[in-house]
């Protein structure tokens, strides 16, 4: 992640500004965001702002919108030091082009670093042009003008006039080099930092049609598609003379993928005039698979393969830093635990879809990627597409959460357009949705750490077992060299062992480290408990003293993350929990992802009798650097991901016989408001770093702080999710 | 088979299989797109309507059990004086995030208010657990719904 992170950032440093006439007069500026280092002469304008002779302000929202916020909150930066008033402006979403805009995709909460600056210099820029235009009419310094809520005033005499009078000969001016541009001062914002509620809010609580299942296109069928339950599992006949004689089916036919499972795959469409009535044909279909070599697959095997690897040597190291075995001997205390944590579902609550449009040789989608661009480019490689013909249309999701990084559904409704001769709505159902998911990978952690005499972690060591071929692991499912404690004790080990898995796997919000910081953070503060330290306490003593800060935000800042730790403490009162009632407990944890520093203190109870735990307050202290952009929209992000993080620890995806067994939400429990803490505490600590994104670095943390609360409620270790409330009950 | 069914306060009919679910005759047959669909098996709550006032999962609920019942959407809402209380709520405190499900989660706030015009938490999330929202804004759902009812705001519930 840290590496696709540094490769964006750079991009965005080589921006470029453009400026052109809008349709109908007026201006229209934009920047260049350009891939590569041959790509400045090929990037074309993107028009980011509209300014109209009429005084109509236009400004795009480049990147998806999946519930995270980013339709308003970029504009918010445009519109800001534009120095319009947030009324004054029009929303629209950017088609999908990355010629145009850049790369356009809602994932590893990247586009607050990536874009603070380059969509702040397309506001700024456009400015300058029209008061350098308003000046000259009025043949004045461009000093002497100020601007506000659209209007520039010469100060020394009182004339004013609006943007849209100046529109068309802004036009014509070049425009500023966006290095050049001076950005304001923070004091003096008037839209950053103020709280803006979601642009499309006014339509979804009214019920109007703005998600991937309300596309209407004119001529459309309704489609469904039936795909083997295994992964991998190839269509050897199919007899679909009972599925096209029922009332209302319009068509069905058999259409041929290949063997990539992020891709098309064979499966059978069916097309009718309502989704009810496709979907119910599928019962009909009399279709033979060949499941291929992994129909044997199951969780259970999974499990019992990992536990007999943890037992032999590992296949591969990681890293090795000091000589951990003598470290472990030496140790006046070694602990050890195996952790493990199962396969997820995003579980989107819109689930997967789109609709395409094929007509000779050229197709219309409009989707609901976070990620189209990779779309455009599967289906041209899957069904000779060329990807200049292909016109893309950028859909609000109902939830991403990473599983709409991929884009099977994409080709799919591309492919069934295509091959039915008119345009086709693609619909999964909650079970398509569940059962083909590319999933948050399950792992298996074997941890061992040495503690000397004061307490003090002088050795720690993961035998981490995981799924892949060899050393290539399936997607996400990575433990790093740096991974925290690594490079905080002194001797330390991490090594692998690896077996093969059906299923495909992908990132899910928080990828990895929704994972990993719950195995880790909850060892940790088992070593603390073995040491007799305040947990809170002892984490800290393993962050040290702060080092010296690093040279990027890419890189771990352990005085940022201790602060942040401190002060979580300080807020929820982490020094009084003795004073807590009997089966109540609080927890805390910390971690840094995705350039942002979380800690989270969770207080629960459980009943003893039942094992029901409940969690009352949350208290999250987050440092994303100097600027909170939204902050409704921070805030919220952070509530959600606490509360998705707690909901993670009670469900999970199992297999058997190859395939996903949870159909439905009756078996994978989403979390319910009745399940929700009571509050959560949200506070950013400032700090004078760039602003970084907010969707995923808020949730990790959350996980073991609840596990670590449970601890302290019932001296009960959960270290296989997912949770049950079996596991916690003390009778 | 056609049916008659009262939709928003109008009489639509529908010449569709019995067994449809009222949730794709409001989607598919009659364009009305306020109601999600989420599950199709009456878990997720995205899909709720009202009939006769009562909140009701409209995914498993067959357009020929509907009869004379008044079927409310999610677009008629703003005509209903507790549906306008929420629907201002859910903007004034930033309720949405994907948004997906906020149809339905007002829809059966609707139908607690109407039920119950001063509700606690403990009711609020009785209420409430047949709607998921994945988003997870359920703190901000609880608080839209006390504000709309004129209460305060806060949870006051000690663990």
């Amino acid at each position: 992640m840290a590496h696709d992170m540094t490769a964006e950032l750079q991009t965005s440093r080589r921006a470029f500004l453009k400026a052109s006439v809008a349709t109908g007069g007026g201006l229209m500026l934009g920047i260049g965001m350009v891939q590569g280092a041959a790509a400045q002469t090929a990037a074309k304008l993107s028009a980011y702002v509209s300014i109209r002779p009429d005084g109509s302000i236009t400004v795009i929202a480049k990147n998806p919108e999946v519930g995270q916020g980013i339709k308003t909150m970029l504009p918010m930066l445009i519109a800001e030091e534009l120095d319009v008033d947030w009324t004054q402006i029009h929303i629209e979403q950017a088609m999908a082009n990355q010629a145009i805009y850049g790369r356009q995709y809602a994932g590893g909460s990247t586009a607050t670093p990536t874009l603070w600056i380059p969509m702040r210099q397309v506001g700024a820029a456009a400015r300058e042009m029209l008061v350098m235009a308003a000046a000259a009419r009025w043949k004045t310094s461009p000093a002497e003008c100020t601007t506000a809520a659209g209007v520039i005033t010469h100060t020394p005499t009182g004339r004013k006039l609006t943007y849209g009078q100046v529109a068309n000969d802004a036009a014509s001016l070049p425009p500023p080099d966006p290095a050049s541009l001076k950005l304001k001062d923070a004091a003096a914002y008037k839209i950053i930092g103020k709280s803006h509620s979601g642009v499309d809010s006014p339509k979804i609580v009214t019920g109007q049609p703005l998600y991937g299942v309300d596309v209407v296109v004119p001529g459309m069928a309704i489609a469904v598609f039936e795909k083997c339950a295994v992964y991998g599992g190839r269509l050897v006949s199919a007899d679909l003379t009972a599925a096209k004689a029922l009332p209302g089916v319009i068509d069905a036919f058999v259409v041929k993928g290949g063997n990539n499972p992020t891709g098309l795959v064979d499966g059978v469409a069916i097309l009718a005039s309502d989704y009810w009535t496709a979907n119910r044909a599928r019962a009909d279909l009399k279709i033979v698979w060949d499941e291929g070599k992994y129909a044997d697959h199951s969780t259970a095997l999974y499990d019992s393969r990992a536990a007999d690897l943890a037992a032999k040597p590992p296949q591969s190291s990681l890293l090795k830093s000091g000589d951990p075995s003598s470290a472990l001997a030496g140790a006046a205390k070694v602990v050890k635990a195996a952790y493990s944590y199962p396969f997820l579902s995003h579980a989107t609550l819109e689930p997967q879809g789109c609709t395409a449009s094929y007509k000779d040789g050229k197709v219309e989608i409009w989707t609901t990627s976070q990620n189209p661009e990779p779309g455009r480019q599967l289906t041209a490689e899957t069904l000779g597409i060329k990807p200049d013909d292909m016109t893309i249309h950028m859909i609000r999701a109902g939830g991403g959460f990473g599983r709409r990084l991929s884009n099977d559904y994409f080709v799919e409704a591309v492919a069934i357009s295509k091959q039915a001769g008119r345009p086709v709505k693609l619909l999964w159902n909650r079970s398509d949705d569940l059962q083909h998911d590319i999933y948050r990978p399950g792992g298996y952690h074997n941890f061992s750490a040495g503690l000397d005499a004061s307490g003090k972690v002088v050795a720690f060591r993961d035998h981490f077992v995981t799924f892949g071929e060899g050393e290539t692991l399936v997607s996400n499912a990575v433990l790093g060299p740096t991974e925290f404690p690594a490079g905080f004790v002194q001797h330390c080990e991490y090594v692998q062992s690896t077996m093969p898995l059906v299923a495909p796997t992908g990132p899910m919000r928080a990828p990895r480290s929704n994972a990993l910081c719950f195995a880790f953070q909850s060892f940790i503060d088992e070593l603390a408990v073995e040491a007799g330290k305040d947990p809170l306490q002892f984490k800290l003593d393993l962050l040290g003293p702060a080092r010296p800060a690093p040279a990027t935000n890419a890189t771990f800042d352990n005085g940022r993350m201790s602060a942040v730790l401190k002060l979580v403490g300080e807020r929820s009162g982490w020094a009084k929990r003795g004073a807590l009632p009997k089966g109540v407990g609080m927890g805390v944890a910390f971690y840094w992802c995705h350039l942002g520093y979380f800690a989270h203190v969770v207080q629960t109870r459980v009943d003893p009798a039942t094992g029901v735990w409940k969690v009352g307050k949350v208290w999250v202290v987050g440092d994303v650097g100097s600027q909170i952009i939204n902050p409704t929209g921070a805030i919220a992000q952070v509530e959600g991901a606490v509360i998705d993080g707690l909901g993670q620890l009670a469900y999970a995806i199992t297999f058997d016989k190859g395939r996903a067994t949870q159909a439905n939400f009756d078996r994978y429990p989403l979390i319910r408001i009745n399940r929700a803490p009571t509050a959560v505490d949200v506070h950013f600590l400032i700090t004078n770093n760039p602003p970084t994104g907010l969707g995923e670095p808020a949730l990790p943390s959350v996980i073991p702080a609840l596990c670590n609360a449970i601890y302290a409620a019932t001296g009960k270790r959960v270290r296989n999710l997912p949770m049950t409330n079996a596991m916690l009950k003390s009778t | 088979m056609a049916f008659t069914i009262k939709v928003n306060g109008k009489n639509r009919t529908v010449d569709v299989d019995g067994d449809m679910p009222l949730l794709w005759a409001l989607r598919d047959v009659l364009d009305i797109k306020g109601p999600k669909f989420g599950c199709g098996g009456g878990f997720c709550g995205a899909c709720t309507v009202h009939l006769d006032g009562k909140a009701t999962r409209s995914c498993v609920t067959k357009v020929s059990a509907v009869g004379a019942r008044a079927v409310t959407t999610i677009e008629a809402m703003a005509a209903n004086p507790i549906g306008e209380k929420l629907q201002k709520a859910w903007l004034d405190l930033d309720v949405v995030q994907c948004g997906y499900c906020q149809a339905g989660q007002i829809m059966s706030a609707a139908g607690l208010l109407a039920a119950k015009p001063k509700p606690t938490d403990a009711d609020i999330d009785a209420a409430m657990a047949g709607n998921i929202c994945r988003c997870a804004t359920y703190i901000r759902i609880r608080a839209a719904i006390k504000q709309a009812a004129g209460l305060p705001t806060a949870d006051s519930r000690e663990i």
